[in-house]
């Protein structure tokens, strides 16, 4: 097996997460959190270096974290759009704004645009209900949209790039 | 650290604060940060510092203020007057704000009226009066603030605040004066009843896992606060992360466990990183770690972090969750109270329930007690939102009105619109329609109306919404987060949802709709877990109530 791992320094993080649990098996959701935080998802090589490390079957490892729907195995695109889908946004049209981005961009939600350039996807309740309908745009919460303006705000974040050029 | 040694440090920091006037507490809470409040926090330390008021202004962050919709929010604490909270506000409001505050300016008045129209605010008004909400307006009149009495008072991230408000006073006494059975008798008579929706007796719990034989027990927090709609418990564990710590200890204490784990949504980074620094600053003062107060009682603590499985709120799969493992629930009893996690003794409650315990026991049962309804005592926090004109996060006594949370808290409904329903209890819960807006919010009667308490969402629903969409909405939900393993929920889900996106296409027929009534009974009866079993709610109320949508959709189909 080729690992493109070794000497990453971004093992650092998970190598310490492991050695704090001990490296037990039943740290493995910790240790898969980490691993995507500092990877920012997770690598088929990435799933066997925490097997391995922690001597769990890789077979449970996978198991798991397909398990759980904060784990991806892609890479997010350069900008991530994520777009509140809990019964407060979706009564005030969160289900308007993920149509809009889709056939504006043309990426299914939860996938990324072929130029890697934005990320689409939804949440099911990032509970700042009081400020449905909500977004989170590269990290930055923003409250009451509609679909005109999510398509100008992505668009901004995309060089300013007026949105039907962006892709 | 011996119990007196709290009072040291609650008198420290009441020196300090006892020369200022005027306390400004900016809230930091998630939605509030999200409006800007970072800026008003920096424009009210500068104009503090510029007027030159440091000496009789402080300004804090605070836990959340509850009227989320019209953030961000500052509340305002003076000595002699009454509290008020500033709504709003930005920074050029928050530099007016400290201008009051010199001593040559004219007294800060509520405004005459006793219930300002939030509707339509005169914001750019330069009289700070549009600002203004008194705490006699009906949206903070109504509540009745147990658990959340501190938030806007102490900022979540300092120890000392906590103590100086009499935090870990309940602890100390359990542990040093009351014995275990003591102190699960005293949750017993209290009333307390679970708060992540289904309303077991807490006490009974307690003592359940007390009475069961076993060298290493567990105590575990469920945050896994996975219905949309719903943010009570992300608020609690980022505003009060000791007065949930505190809950635990008295429960570790009563049912003698050693360890304990907070389990938190993977979607609440704030929340953890609070809850982080608590542990840590308690494990400093010696209020966590081993022989507490000098005495033989040791706890530990420490966060799991959830992955995002709504599944994971169910106990048994919750459990599985902190042993690393899928989140699939097991088939009960086992109880966790008989063998839960790693086989051990288990308690396991939601974090609402645990920041309960400290206000019960420093007030006594009997005073807890006294708020609430026969069966449901104490008070319920409620996610308050959907189209209403103010939305946030309440507490309010148990047996309070729907009508008087729609309407007089929530202050109606936006744009002359007529309400419709009320959801509770999200994708495991049901529809209240305006008929039963009179219905006392209890345990009892809402699920007698085919809804539950649930966890404490609470969405308010208008005359433009669709039942049916709404029903097909929470279908989805479920069917995506179905863990597999029981086949009622696993194909029973996803047949449900199927029918529901026939009948919203209008490609429906009579039929259809008897075949989701039949499935949606036949899902609730024969579901291995709380996910499986609850999932039909929403279909089965908002056909019980409803019902002429759902045929007019179809009729109008056939046409």
């Amino acid at each position: 097996m080729t690992s493109t791992l070794s000497g990453d320094p971004r093992l650092k993080s998970v190598d310490r997460a492991i050695k704090k649990n001990g490296a037990r098996g039943d740290a493995l959701l910790e240790v898969l959190n980490t691993a995507q935080e500092s990877f920012g998802y997770l690598s088929q090589d990435l799933i066997r270096y925490v097997a391995r490390e922690l001597h769990v079957p890789l077979a449970r490892v996978y198991g798991v974290a397909t398990f759980y729907h904060l784990f991806t195995f892609k890479p997010k695109g350069d900008h991530t759009c994520i777009v509140c889908l809990g019964t407060a946004c979706y009564v005030k049209g969160a289900g308007d704004i993920v149509a809009a981005l889709e056939a504006e961009y043309e990426v299914k939600s939860g996938g990324t645009t072929a130029d890697g350039r934005l990320s689409v996807t939804t949440a099911r309740c990032l509970g700042s209900c009081g400020l449905a309908p909500m977004l989170v745009l590269d990290g930055a919460v923003l409250a009451r949209n509609d679909a005109n303006s999510t398509l100008e705000r992505v668009a901004v974040v995309l060089d300013g790039t007026p949105a039907q050029e962006a892709d | 650290m011996q119990p007196h040694d709290l009072q040291t440090i609650a008198s420290k920091v009441q020196a300090v604060r006892g020369k200022q006037r005027t306390r400004l507490m900016c809230c930091g809470s998630t939605a509030c940060l999200s409006s800007g409040a970072e800026a008003v926090r920096t424009a009210l330390d500068q104009a503090v510092k510029a007027q030159g008021l440091a000496a009789d202004v402080h300004v804090g962050t605070s836990g959340c203020l509850g009227l989320c919709g019209r953030g961000p929010l500052v509340r305002r604490e003076a000595d002699g007057e009454p509290a008020l909270t500033y709504h709003d506000v930005d920074a050029e409001v928050a530099a007016r704000i400290v201008a009051t505050e010199a001593p040559s300016a004219p007294d800060v008045a509520s405004p005459d009226v006793a219930s300002p129209d939030l509707t339509s605010p005169d914001v750019a008004s330069p009289d700070l009066t549009a600002h203004i909400l008194p705490e006699t307006h009906p949206f903070f009149a109504r509540q009745h603030k147990v658990v959340l009495a501190l938030n806007g008072t102490i900022d979540p991230e300092h120890l000392e605040d906590y103590i100086a408000h009499g935090g870990y006073a309940a602890f100390a006494r359990v542990v040093t004066t009351m014995s275990p059975a003591e102190a699960c008798d005293e949750v017993k008579r209290s009333g307390l009843r679970g708060r992540g929706g289904a309303g077991f007796p807490t006490g009974i719990k307690w003592r359940a896992v007390l009475d069961h034989p076993g060298e290493r027990k567990f105590v575990i927090a469920n945050g896994d606060e996975g219905d949309p709609g719903a943010y009570m418990d992300r608020t609690v564990m980022e505003d009060l992360p000791h007065q949930v710590i505190e809950g635990m200890l008295i429960a570790g204490y009563a049912v003698g466990a050693q360890q304990g784990y907070l389990y938190v949504r993977g979607e609440y980074p704030l929340a953890v990183k609070r809850l982080e620094k608590a542990i840590r600053a308690a494990g400093r003062q010696g209020l966590l770690g081993a022989n507490i107060f000098g005495t033989d009682f040791s706890f530990k603590l420490d966060i799991r972090i959830g992955a995002g499985a709504f599944v994971c709120g169910e106990e048994t799969a919750l459990m599985a969750s902190v042993e690393g493992s899928r989140g699939v629930p097991r088939m009960r009893p086992p109880y966790p109270a008989q063998s839960g996690l790693w086989g051990c003794p288990t308690l396991i409650n939601n974090v609402e329930t645990f920041a309960n315990i400290a206000p019960l026991f420093a007030g006594g049962a009997e005073k807890f007690a006294s708020v609430g309804t026969e069966k449901s005592k104490g008070t319920k926090i409620f996610a308050l939102a959907g189209k209403l004109n103010q939305t946030g996060l309440i507490e309010v006594p148990m047996g309070i009105t729907l009508r008087e949370i729609v309407f007089t808290i929530g202050g109606g409904i936006p744009d002359g619109k007529a309400f419709k329903a009320a959801q509770t209890g999200g994708p495991s819960g049901g529809c209240i329609p305006a008929e039963h807006l009179d219905t006392p919010v209890d345990y009892e009667s809402l699920r007698a109306l085919g809804a539950i308490m649930g966890s404490g969402g609470l969405i308010v629903l208008d005359e433009t919404s669709s039942m049916p969409d709404v029903a097909r909405f929470f279908m989805e939900f479920c069917a995506d987060e179905s863990c597999g393993k029981c086949v009622p929920c696993r194909v029973g889900t996803v047949q449900m949802h199927g029918l529901l996106d026939k009948i919203m296409q209008q490609r429906a027929t009579p039929a259809d709709i008897e075949k989701l009534q039949r499935l949606g009974e036949l899902v609730k009866r024969t579901s291995l877990c709380g996910l499986g079993q609850s999932a039909p709610n929403p279909v089965l109320s908002t056909l019980r109530y409803f019902r002429h949508e759902y045929d007019a959709l179809v009729s109008e189909g056939q046409a």
